[in-house]
């Protein structure tokens, strides 16, 4: 194998680990205050959650066209075989994204009767989180592939284990909803989210050693990747880590702390995707179809290679700008309406 | 393969992507108009530009809102419908829609916080500067999209490998033999598109004695823009269409609903195209004025759809008809523009209530227009998918029908709801008009962060006006 054939697949695998976790926790927060509505019903309290997000969501969500693009261009044979593979819960995560994506702008100018985009957004945010959870869960198990296309039934990614991954994405999106609303909001609303995010961050503690339990038992790939001498002992601050953020989060949340809660959820994210990316390594679609396997000829991936490292950080920029100019704390009665 | 699931495939992404054309072509026209506005306001200083700016902003957030969520859906849909498809030319495509993302919708999504929300946030330029570079970053979208839709129409700058298109050049790929005629088309589309909106909209207020000072502004805005655009799109339409007898002669010969290539054709104004007997019914046509567009020679010849085997010829009827749609609109817009600058050279454009009444109803033509028009691009490449490479009933990935079949029903009952509503919000706000309270916001500091000006923007829209609370 020559050196390009070689290393672009893996820079364009970084790439989009990038993207998808860029997408995870900056949609995350904003998902997760969909979850959050149904115990929040004072329509108050859901001007100012949706004021704290609303410059933002679209920009966020962008990020997710990043990752289904950044599969079709890099990988179209893993992204025809994934998108087909699980193709009822992408399809109902994107319906769902209808209706919260809307819901940002009908719900304003719907008022005063904008119960129903109330929960169009909280319900789009729940489904869509849960199917997110499920696409998560139905790719870990594998998708089965005959002649470089998928083979198998429609319902193949409805199992136990997927249902259990969007339940456990519930609560993590919950938890970075909560912890984002500590940093830009105050009194009563803040102490309610620092409330609320104690339940979310123990969801998120649970479902996490229980995906760290599960799933090497049940691939004995994975076990093998974490198991064996010596990857257990330079795998080892993996689950260390977690486990301090996990701590710091709560102390954070006891303690008043602003920033640190929704830091250390971010800290929980990006070591839980570190997880997923070192027990499925070298695979795209797992047991299946490798990074090499699935990618499009270099001439492709070096097309957008230039174009991707030139832009990414001119997008970041503005990315940062743009929360920069809406910083600070949003209070009741106060939008950006 | 199940060819029922690649036929609903087919219907749920042809009605999917036509809802979702309706709103770009809104946005990437208001998004200029509005930067327009507000170019014009920092130049002048005059507050009704700036006023009609954040009245259009409002309208151009619910519509942009549905144009990002329809896209969303229709950017999966490649894989998850069409899997075979994305295998055959995502190395070709896929880079185009990379792009597409990477200096667009980033851009725009962006932005359109800072246009939204920063009014009181961001310095007035800045802010003006948003628009601009919200309204830029629809314009790159489009061209991306439609580089990747023209080279499925007319491919070039690839080779084919094993059954899978590698790029070859760059260039010849997005710059392939139909895409400039078909970016130009689109863009004066949706230009013309957004300038009859406001045509209308303006003449609704002026007829109904309200906002005057508005009213007259977005008529001459909008008239302007009609009446030098809509002779153009003729133009340019007629440069499509010679490009595409070039590239597409079936195309061509089912627009025209032209049978028998060994003599010269009649432009067909009245007919029932029947692929059966391959004739047309009932035909009214003017002798060899089709053969003149075409070939520019009254005597001149092009292929019928004789010349091509059955399997291969697309849908006659759709195609026809949905041709016919789109330039007798396209004639009709001629026609309002010329009959309104007239009127205004004459001085008495605000006063002929005979030419402003019936200009209120025609707000809807130019989205019937570009609907028709994908129709003809679409409908007329079929079989193909992409033109001479993949036949659409080989591009289908291999899901269930009653997966597809569960998909389509749930867009269409959610794309019902959604959009309707969108509409009805899009209509009530237009009801209110440009008044309210943002006409007379109080003038915040830009430095005070959140302050009651913040609300300016909407507020004349909630019950509780989120921002006079303080
Ligand atoms: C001529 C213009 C044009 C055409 C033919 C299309 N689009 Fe589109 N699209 C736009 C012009 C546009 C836009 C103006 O850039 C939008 C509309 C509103 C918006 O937010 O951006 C957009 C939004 C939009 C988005 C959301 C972007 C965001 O979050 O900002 C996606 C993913 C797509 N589109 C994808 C597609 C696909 C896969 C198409 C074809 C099958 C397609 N579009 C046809
Ligand atoms: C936005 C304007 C567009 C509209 C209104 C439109 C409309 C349509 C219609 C009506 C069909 C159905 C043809 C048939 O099956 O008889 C179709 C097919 C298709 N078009 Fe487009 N199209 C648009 C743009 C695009 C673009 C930009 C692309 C790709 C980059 C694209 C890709 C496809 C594909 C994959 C199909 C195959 C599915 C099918 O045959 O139904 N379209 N489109
Ligand atoms: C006035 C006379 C017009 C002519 C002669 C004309 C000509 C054409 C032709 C030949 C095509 C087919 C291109 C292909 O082969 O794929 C086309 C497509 C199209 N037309 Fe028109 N057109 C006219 C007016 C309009 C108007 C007024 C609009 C909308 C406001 C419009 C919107 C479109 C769109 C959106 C498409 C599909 C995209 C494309 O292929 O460019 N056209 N037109």
């Amino acid at each position: 194998m020559d050196d390009i054939a070689y290393w672009l697949p893996l820079v364009w695998a970084s790439i989009l680990a990038v993207a998808v976790t860029l997408y995870v926790i900056l949609d995350g927060f904003g998902l997760g205050l969909g979850i959050l509505f149904p115990f929040a019903p004072e329509e108050e309290r859901r001007d100012v959650m949706m004021n704290t997000v609303a410059p933002f969501w679209d920009g966020n969500q962008t990020w997710l066209i990043m990752g289904g693009g950044g599969l079709f261009v890099a990988f179209p044979k893993a992204y025809g075989i994934i998108m087909s593979g699980l193709y009822l819960p992408i399809i109902i995560m994107l319906l769902a994204l209808v209706f919260r994506g809307v819901a940002f702008e009908f719900r304003w100018v719907s008022k005063p009767n904008h119960q129903w985009w109330d929960r169009a957004f909280s319900w789009g945010a729940i489904v869509a989180t849960f199917s997110q959870g499920l696409v998560l869960g139905g790719l870990l198990q594998g998708i089965t592939v005959r002649d470089g296309a998928f083979a198998g039934g429609p319902f193949d990614w409805l199992t136990p284990f997927s249902i259990f991954c969007g339940i456990g994405l519930l609560g993590g999106y919950a938890l970075l909803g909560t912890t984002w609303l500590i940093v830009k909001t105050d009194g009563p609303l803040e102490a309610w989210a620092r409330d609320k995010a104690k339940v979310a961050l123990l969801v998120v503690l649970v479902s996490t050693v229980a995906v760290c339990l599960w799933t090497p038992f049940s691939v004995p790939r994975i076990a093998d990747r974490w198991f064996s001498w010596p990857n257990i002992l330079w795998l080892s601050p993996v689950p260390l880590l977690t486990g301090l953020a996990g701590l710091a989060c709560w102390r954070g949340l006891e303690n008043n702390a602003q920033s640190q809660p929704f830091l250390c959820t971010i800290a929980l994210f990006l070591l839980g995707l570190a997880g997923l990316v070192i027990s499925n390594v070298p695979y795209l679609v797992p047991d299946t179809l490798t990074v090499w396997q699935a990618a499009a000829p270099p001439s492709s991936q070096m097309f957008m290679l230039v174009g991707t490292l030139i832009l990414l950080p001119i997008i970041l920029g503005y990315t940062a700008f743009v929360y920069w100019t809406f910083r600070g704390k949003v209070r009741l009665g106060e939008g950006y309406h | 393969m199940d060819v029922d699931a690649v036929l609903l495939s087919r219907i749920q992404f042809a009605f999917t992507v036509t809802f979702h054309i309706i709103f770009p072509s809104f946005s990437i026209g208001l998004a200029a108009f509005i930067a327009t506005l507000l170019v014009r306001w920092r130049l002048t200083g005059e507050e009704r530009f700036n006023r009609l700016a954040r009245f259009w902003t409002k309208i151009f957030a619910v519509s942009f809102a549905m144009g990002v969520v329809s896209g969303i859906v229709l950017s999966y849909q490649f894989g998850t419908n069409w899997s075979r498809f994305s295998e055959v030319s995502g190395n070709v495509i896929g880079p185009l829609i990379g792009y597409e993302t990477l200096t667009a919708f980033f851009l725009e999504a962006t932005f359109l916080g800072i246009l939204l929300f920063g009014w009181n946030r961001v310095s007035p330029n800045l802010h003006v500067t948003a628009a601009v570079l919200v309204a830029v970053g629809t314009s790159i979208s489009a061209f991306w999209i439609l580089a990747a839709n023209s080279w499925m129409q007319t491919p070039a700058g690839h080779e084919m490998i094993d059954g899978v298109a590698h790029p070859v050049s760059w260039m010849q790929i997005i710059f392939n033999p139909s895409f400039p005629y078909r970016f130009a088309h689109m863009f004066t589309a949706a230009y013309l598109t957004t300038s009859l909106v406001v045509l209308s909209v303006g003449a609704r207020y002026l007829m109904a004695n309200r906002f005057h000072e508005d009213a007259k502004t977005m008529i001459r805005m909008g008239l302007g823009m009609v009446a030098i655009l809509a002779p153009l799109q003729l133009v340019i339409g007629d440069a499509h269409g010679l490009n595409t007898a070039e590239h597409q002669p079936a195309k061509i010969a089912a627009m025209e609903a032209h049978w028998d290539g060994s003599k010269p054709a009649g432009l067909v104004l009245f007919g029932w195209p029947d692929a059966a007997a391959e004739t047309n019914h009932y035909e009214i046509a003017i002798p060899n004025v089709a053969s003149f567009i075409i070939t520019h020679d009254f005597n001149g010849l092009f292929k019928g759809l004789k010349d091509f085997k059955p399997e291969d010829r697309p849908p006659v009827m759709a195609v026809f008809l949905a041709f016919r749609v789109m330039v007798g609109i396209g004639l009709t817009m001629i026609a309002i523009g010329a009959i309104g600058a007239f009127l205004w050279f004459r001085g008495r454009l605000f006063e002929a209530g005979w030419y402003l009444k019936p200009v209120i109803y025609t707000w809807p033509l130019g989205f019937i227009a570009i609907v028709a028009g994908w129709w003809v691009t679409e409908i007329g490449r079929q079989p193909y998918l992409i033109h001479g490479i993949l036949r659409t009933k080989d591009a289908a990935s291999p899901v269930a029908f009653g997966a597809v079949a569960t998909s389509l029903a749930m867009f269409v009952a959610v794309y019902a709801v959604v959009f309707s509503m969108g509409v009805l919000y899009i209509k009530r706000l237009i009801d209110k008009g440009p008044a309210g309270k943002a006409a007379e916001a109080p003038d915040a500091l830009p430095s005070r962060p959140l302050s009651a000006a913040q609300g300016a923007t909407r507020e004349s829209l909630a019950a509780k006006p989120i921002g006079a609370g303080e």
